[in-house]
């Protein structure tokens, strides 16, 4: 429960629609155009969506999915006008992304009586780990808890380091054992360090890694084994972090992580970028794990809850 | 989860199956499927159409002479073509003649410009007896100095990097001073990620650009890149003009199509991949390899270098030896497994082969099968395992017990050995093939 939450839904709302302006014009206006000066959804018009679906990465099965469901409501309603095909789209699309997304949290909380809240974050090299673990840290650290960040990332040059100055940044503390160290044991001691300090919340970096690698893949279910033995029901949450910039291969990366750690929930960053993350949407669909938060920007509070009603609401509304 | 393009060409044209040529009418649907397989693997979809109307030209212009060839098949074979040609030629170096000659780095935040600038400093200095200096200028990221700072240790190139110094101009401007009086050739500038709509930020490395006239301005590129390739392809070349592109982290299972996106937008020649977390993981890059990949068609290339990665020749010669002798034994084939494994999962293996993830596309390929033999193996005393021929029901009995496994799964793996060790022999004394000598039974 967050007693110390507070209220700036009105600035997280702006920073949303900033981070993805580019991605609204880009599907508002492609599909207004693509009904303008039209009365009914003809071939042409499904093309153009397809293309425009696809081109934010969507990906083909999932824009299949969409078009054909779109074919059926146009089938039975005959006649369509541009907003009622809006909200229409508005709807396939918000079936798709997952329930789980409907939980209503649209705060930083973590659940009472579950204390230290074990977080382990994983993700293949290069999708921004490290940042969202500071930016997360951060929000903690507003509601007056108290966190340690575990640098388990023992292998990538300076990567230790990277955290230490994110944990200074944020104000937490500040678990290492060093470089080339055992990161299962560094996730367990961490878990040791937060319960004797009285924690509330220990966040564990991993070191990127490809998922089709079987040894570093083994290494991370060994990591999540070990904080298991120092806390039962630990990890409470296994956040994979995925790269808003990344295809269709986001759906490899969440299949093989979740076999490897059974995720929990996404982080989808860099959406303050020309991407459009339109990834999630599909990946949402396939495996029912929930996107909880998503990076708009460099700044330290440019981290947001993901909510689905804003997410999709931010794709149309003009 | 992705069908390869073969299957869905197929399924295309099965509908006109006895139709043998390829024709205005059929052509239509299979080139929706190749435009699909394409943005499948995420090459851009604009660059997808293009390309598939291209493609439609060359087939219909095809006369189908070889009757057995199967039009799907003979629109592959277009299309792979059409590809590599697309991602090949002027497969120039990087210029680095002048003294020093200046290599700058930029690209978006984790696409790996860090790893690479190291990677290809020490390529330099080990493969092209150059003198080459590291340049630290992403002053924004924590600890990305000390990030190649431990690269400059590892790999033993020295680093230019100015503490407390935030103007990254300035320090690639000092760094080039200081490697001309300190005698380096190569000056290889490191810098900052940055998105494409980020002004401020493009500004700054436009300016270090013009700051330094660098020789060669390389854009690093991540493979796992989608439909956005292409925005910020373009916006950094509209900027920087790059000489060239690197694509990073190719290790992976990504199918690349950024790297058609990206060739495709600015026509600029892709100068090197990178396919690892160590320092050696550079390599040149292979156009045919590339298409093949992009259309999920294998990568028997991979394969086989993936098989030489953990490919031991001292082990091998041992082996060879052993077979002469026939007297392979458990442990050979434990090791055996492991190299196997160390290669990756059986299902991503199997994908690399032409014509095997295509047939194997609905078999559940049981991953814990290795794992099966190997705890029969593990149940077996060290005397067993050297010596195969000793083994009777009561030893099979107790291994049964001691592994979980039915006393059949014991026989049959037992069996399975045997015949294994005896045709192995027996090829060793007609001309053993090379490679993994336990490959073909492992079934």
């Amino acid at each position: 429960m967050s007693f110390f939450k507070k209220f700036f839904s009105k600035k997280k709302k702006d920073d949303l629609d900033k981070g993805l302006e580019k991605t609204k014009t880009g599907i508002f206006s492609k599909i207004s155009k693509a009904v303008a000066g039209k009365s009914t959804v003809d071939e042409e018009f499904l093309d153009n969506l397809e293309e425009i679906l696809v081109a934010s990465d969507v990906g083909v099965d999932t824009t299949v999915k969409i078009i054909d469901r779109l074919e059926q409501r146009v089938k039975q309603d005959k006649y369509i006008n541009t907003a009622e095909l809006n909200s229409i789209l508005k709807d396939e699309i918000n079936l798709l992304l997952s329930e789980n997304n409907t939980q209503g949290l649209d705060d930083f909380t973590i659940p009472a009586f579950t204390k230290p809240y074990v977080i382990l974050v994983v993700g293949v090299n290069g999708v921004g780990k490290t940042t969202t673990i500071g930016k997360l840290a951060h929000q903690y650290r507003e509601q007056g808890l108290k966190v340690v960040l575990g640098a388990a990332d023992t292998f990538r040059a300076a990567a230790v380091d990277q955290l230490g100055i994110w944990a200074k940044r944020a104000d937490t503390d500040f678990f290492s054992k060093g470089m080339y160290t055992d990161p299962a044991a560094v996730a367990f001691e961490t878990v040791n360090y937060a319960i004797e300090n009285n924690m509330d919340v220990a966040i564990i970096d991993t070191a990127g890694r490809l998922h089709n690698k079987i040894n570093l893949m083994k290494e991370l279910s060994k990591i999540k084994n070990s904080i298991n033995k120092k806390m039962e029901g630990a990890p409470h949450e296994v956040l994979l972090v995925l790269d808003a910039t990344t295809g269709q291969n986001a759906f490899e990366q969440c299949e093989k992580f979740s076999e490897a750690t059974d995720v929990t929930a996404l982080a989808l960053t860099k959406l303050d970028g020309t991407a459009k993350g339109g990834v999630v949407i599909g990946i949402s669909d396939q495996f029912k794990i929930p996107i909880k938060y998503i990076g708009v920007g460099e700044g330290m509070d440019h981290l947001q809850v993901f909510n689905k009603k804003a997410f999709v609401d931010s794709l149309f509304d003009n | 989860m992705f069908e390869s393009l073969n299957t869905r060409l197929d399924k295309a044209f099965k509908v006109f199956s006895g139709n043998n040529k390829i024709t205005e009418i059929n052509v239509a649907q299979s080139i929706k499927e190749v435009r699909r397989a394409l943005v499948s693997a995420d090459v851009n979809y604009k660059i997808a159409k293009e390309f598939t109307e291209k493609v439609k030209e060359k087939a219909l212009g095809k006369e189908n002479v070889l009757q057995s060839v199967k039009p799907g098949d003979l629109m592959v074979k277009i299309v792979q073509d059409e590809l590599t040609q697309l991602m090949g030629g002027q497969a120039a170096g990087i210029n680095i003649k002048a003294d020093p000659g200046i290599v700058l780095i930029a690209g978006l935040q984790g696409s790996g410009k860090t790893t690479f600038s190291g990677k290809l400093a020490n390529y330099l200095q080990k493969k092209k007896a150059k003198k080459p200096i590291l340049v630290a200028c992403d002053v924004y990221r924590p600890a990305a100095v000390d990030q190649l700072t431990t690269i400059s240790e590892q790999i033993k190139v020295p680093i230019y990097k100015e503490v407390g110094n935030t103007n990254p101009v300035e320090i690639a401007q000092n760094a080039i001073k200081y490697a001309k009086s300190n005698n380096f050739d190569v000056v290889i500038v490191d810098t900052a990620g940055r998105l494409a709509i980020d002004e401020k930020m493009m500004n700054e490395i436009a300016s270090i650009k013009e700051g330094i006239q660098p020789t060669e301005t390389l854009f690093v590129v991540d493979s796992m890149t989608g439909q956005d390739a292409v925005n910020t392809a373009k916006a950094f070349n509209e900027r920087i003009n790059y000489d060239g592109v690197v694509l990073t982290k190719l290790d992976g299972d990504t199918r690349g199509g950024a790297a058609l996106s990206v060739k495709y937008t600015v026509g600029k020649p892709i100068k090197f991949i990178s396919t690892g977390e160590t320092m050696e993981t550079i390599d040149i890059f292979y156009p045919d390899r590339m298409a093949q990949r992009i259309l999920g068609m294998g990568d028997i290339v991979s394969f086989v270098e993936r098989a030489q990665e953990q490919f031991d020749e001292e082990e091998a010669k041992r082996l060879e030896k052993k077979i002469k002798k026939n007297k392979l034994d458990f442990n050979d084939f434990l090791k055996q497994i492991k190299q196997i494994k160390r290669m990756g999962d059986m299902r991503s293996l199997m994908n690399m082969i032409p014509g095997v993830g295509k047939a194997l596309k609905d078999v559940d390929i049981d991953d814990k099968a290795l794992e099966k033999v190997e705890a029969i193996i593990f149940s077996m005393t060290p005397y067993e395992r050297e010596h195969p021929e000793a083994m009777n029901m009561s030893r099979k009995k107790r291994i049964a017990m001691g592994c979980g496994r039915s006393l059949d799964d014991i026989h049959a793996f037992i069996k399975q050995f045997e015949q294994m060790r005896k045709m192995m022999h027996m090829m060793s004394k007609g001309k053993m093939p090379k490679g993994f000598p336990g490959m073909d039974g492992m079934g």
